[in-house]
């Protein structure tokens, strides 16, 4: 076998385990971002869900229990942003950024309160996590070539959340292009004058995508701190918020660039840890540093129209006052 | 972006004062339930955490030193918040402002103080403003929306950092990514130092001059705000933008310039911390001085004297929030953090909850008072 086709199952494997919490929380802040709340608050949602996650787990023994926890964590605090967004009209970034700096601090407290560890949750074993599921017959095809590889050591052996992630994308895409409930939100981002005129409620529709939105945040945190990983740490999304919401605008907001995206930042994650300390030909060693840097820079670059344009929906950010 | 700014034939304080009261009371209200949750007595918190922070002359020189920092970055995001432009990224441009700081260390910190404490100012303001013009210049010229770019260079400006520090500036031979230090001349004098020079002694603090520095640029502030032409320009584009392009404010000028100036102040964190306390520059320096910094001008109302008043307390809540840990172990320090998320909730996104009622009640008292 060759020795770089299996340099590269290995890089293909980790970019899945990277990207598959990236895609679940892009394509949930997609929700919002379409139906015209900004969702700066996913780096929050996705700790606060972790912490959830793991918390229940260890203490109920149920991976199940804890995936309950996480979504509904990740739910009620998309419904707070709601209430001070679209309730209210407050200012949307500045509530994301209220979400993302007390969960910031909350997650340590009632951890250190709870389990008394600094913040971490105990140590997850058995069934209180989502383990790998090795496929049918990964093992007997493995030595098939080519073919064999990449079934046993990409596509088998994720946890199950890996193969929710793969069956949420088309759904998004489904959800938000082919359904009378994906049109509305879209226009309600656009254009929500129209939408109300329509005799449809605003509100009710940012609402309904928030809470989709808060779901999948829930996964994506549940992801990291019970199927990943086996416990919560500190500040375990470590940014992973953030950088999900620069995928969404390098997908210009839509589902399959903002998969790819999500792919090509966890691909440069995967690469990075490789490369590290090592030369390359003509470019010699490339500082880790650089390549971690490269999403946001990416990302900077598009926004500045110097790669593409994004367009962001047109009523983002936009409290939306009814007339009375 | 409200600037708070009453409108003219209004009272002016119950929105102005007694607004960020009602915000600051509901946080702390929040808070209290926690601590009474995690078991802990609220009120017995409360009396440590003030004896903590005010208790004796050490613990009222940390809490101003760390007001300090909040002072620049509170103004930053405030200069900004008056053109109606939300800057997250002063964290990212004080840790660049470092940068500027540590250069002029390491290369002048030989020469005499009266040279290198106005270079570090300089390169601190420069160094900082330059981070912050990038996205600025994007907002203003190619459309890019300032919070993200801000947010993405608040990474870049980390990831810059490390770099730096671990592979270049790094003092050889060690194992910690830190510069080596600074000559003694470009230390800032601290103020136990200075006081204890005229006979007045106080414990030691990191207290240093940079508190007196912020003061000036919060004065500072409010010229340029309310007292000067640019000023002006600013506070009428945020409130209007429209209407501000349409009477001639040159759109794009001034989104550069308050950015630009946000940037300086944020960078000057770098003088308090890098310059007044640890002599060298080291990684993470700013340790999230720049979100502070929302709260501060949030909670200030934007105005020079609340960011003080607010900057006060955030000092306060960080040096007493250390004292009540030794106390009581469950309250960890994250405790402030907490508080300072539900005072940027309570001020700034759930604004209106609050500021409606408080207007309703205004009126209604004042059609009572003239029929």
């Amino acid at each position: 076998m060759n020795e770089s086709f299996l340099i590269l199952i290995v890089l293909a494997d980790s970019t899945v385990r990277v990207a598959a919490p990236l895609v679940l929380a892009a394509l949930g802040g997609m929700f919002a971002e379409r139906s015209g709340v900004i969702d700066i608050g996913l780096e929050g949602k996705m700790l606060a869900a972790a912490f959830a996650a793991a918390a229940i787990a260890a203490t109920s023994g149920s991976a199940l229990a804890g995936l309950g926890a996480a979504i509904a964590v990740s739910v009620l605090l998309s419904l707070l942003h709601g209430f001070a967004c679209i309730t209210h009209r407050g200012n949307q970034v500045v509530s994301g950024m209220a979400l993302n700096i007390v969960l910031a601090g909350l997650t340590v407290v009632v951890g250190n309160a709870w389990f008394g560890r600094g913040g971490q949750t105990p140590q997850l074993e058995g069934s209180a996590r989502f383990a790998p599921i090795d496929l049918p017959f990964a093992a007997q095809v493995q030595n098939v070539p080519v073919l064999g590889p990449i079934y046993a050591g990409i596509i088998s052996g994720q946890n199950i959340l890996v193969y929710v992630t793969a069956a949420v994308v088309p759904l998004t895409a489904w959800l938000l292009y082919r359904t009378r409930f994906g049109l509305r939100l879209r226009a309600v981002g656009e254009t929500p004058g129209a939408v109300d005129t329509a005799g449809i409620s605003v509100s009710l529709t940012r609402y309904r995508a928030l809470v989709l939105g808060g779901v999948m945040c829930g996964l994506s945190g549940a992801y990291l701190s019970i199927a990943h990983n086996a416990g919560f740490v500190r500040d375990m999304s470590a940014g992973k918020g953030y950088l999900a919401l620069a995928a969404l605008i390098f997908g210009k907001w839509r589902p399959v660039p903002t998969l790819l995206a999500c792919i090509l930042f966890a691909f440069a994650d995967a690469i990075q840890s490789r490369l590290q300390g090592k030369a390359l030909p003509i470019v010699g060693v490339i500082p880790v540093q650089f390549i971690q840097a490269l999403p946001y820079v990416l990302t900077v670059l598009l926004l500045a129209g110097f790669v593409g344009r994004a367009i962001a929906p047109k009523a983002i950010g936009v409290p939306y006052a009814k007339e009375r | 972006m409200s600037t708070g700014a009453a409108r003219p034939g209004t009272t002016w304080w119950p929105l102005e004062i007694l607004l960020p009261l009602l915000n600051l009371a509901a946080a702390l209200v929040v808070t209290g339930i926690l601590v009474w949750l995690l078991g802990a007595d609220p009120f017995k918190a409360t009396s440590l955490l003030v004896s903590g922070a005010f208790g004796t002359s050490e613990a009222l020189g940390y809490t101003l030193y760390y007001a300090t920092s909040f002072i620049f970055t509170g103004l930053a995001v405030a200069i900004a918040f008056h053109g109606g432009i939300f800057n997250i990224g002063s964290e990212g441009q004080a840790y660049i402002g470092g940068l500027g700081v540590g250069l002029v260390g390491l290369a002048f910190g030989g020469l005499p103080a009266v040279v290198v404490v106005p270079l570090a100012i300089l390169a601190s303001a420069a160094f900082g403003a330059g981070w912050a013009y990038i996205p600025a210049w994007l907002q203003a010229k190619r459309g890019s929306h300032i919070v993200i770019t801000t947010i993405m260079f608040n990474f870049i400006a980390a990831a810059l950092m490390t770099y730096l520090l671990v592979n270049v500036m790094i003092q050889p031979g060690q194992q910690s990514p830190e510069t080596r230090e600074f000559e003694p001349n470009a230390w800032l004098p601290r103020i136990n130092d200075w006081l204890g020079a005229i006979g007045v002694h106080i414990d030691p603090s990191p207290l240093n001059i940079s508190f007196l520095w912020a003061l000036i640029c919060a004065a500072a502030f409010w010229v340029f705000v309310w007292h000067t032409r640019w000023g002006y320009r600013l506070r009428v584009l945020g409130f209007n933008e429209e209407a501000a392009v349409y009477a001639g404010v040159p759109r794009a000028a001034t989104i550069i310039l308050a950015m630009s100036i946000s940037g300086a102040l944020s960078g000057f964190v770098a003088l308090n911390e890098v310059m007044g306390v640890h002599h060298r520059l080291l990684l993470n320096f700013t340790g999230g001085a720049g979100f502070v910094g929302i709260a501060v001008a949030l909670m200030g109302r934007n105005h020079p004297i609340g960011i003080c008043l607010a900057a006060l307390l955030f000092g306060a809540l960080y040096q007493g929030g250390s004292e009540l840990n030794f106390e009581i172990p469950t309250l960890t320090r994250e405790m402030v953090v907490v508080i300072q998320g539900l005072i940027i909730l309570m001020c700034g996104a759930l604004e209106n909850v609050f500021r409606t009622p408080l207007e309703n009640l205004l009126r209604g008292a004042r059609a009572k008072a003239t029929p």
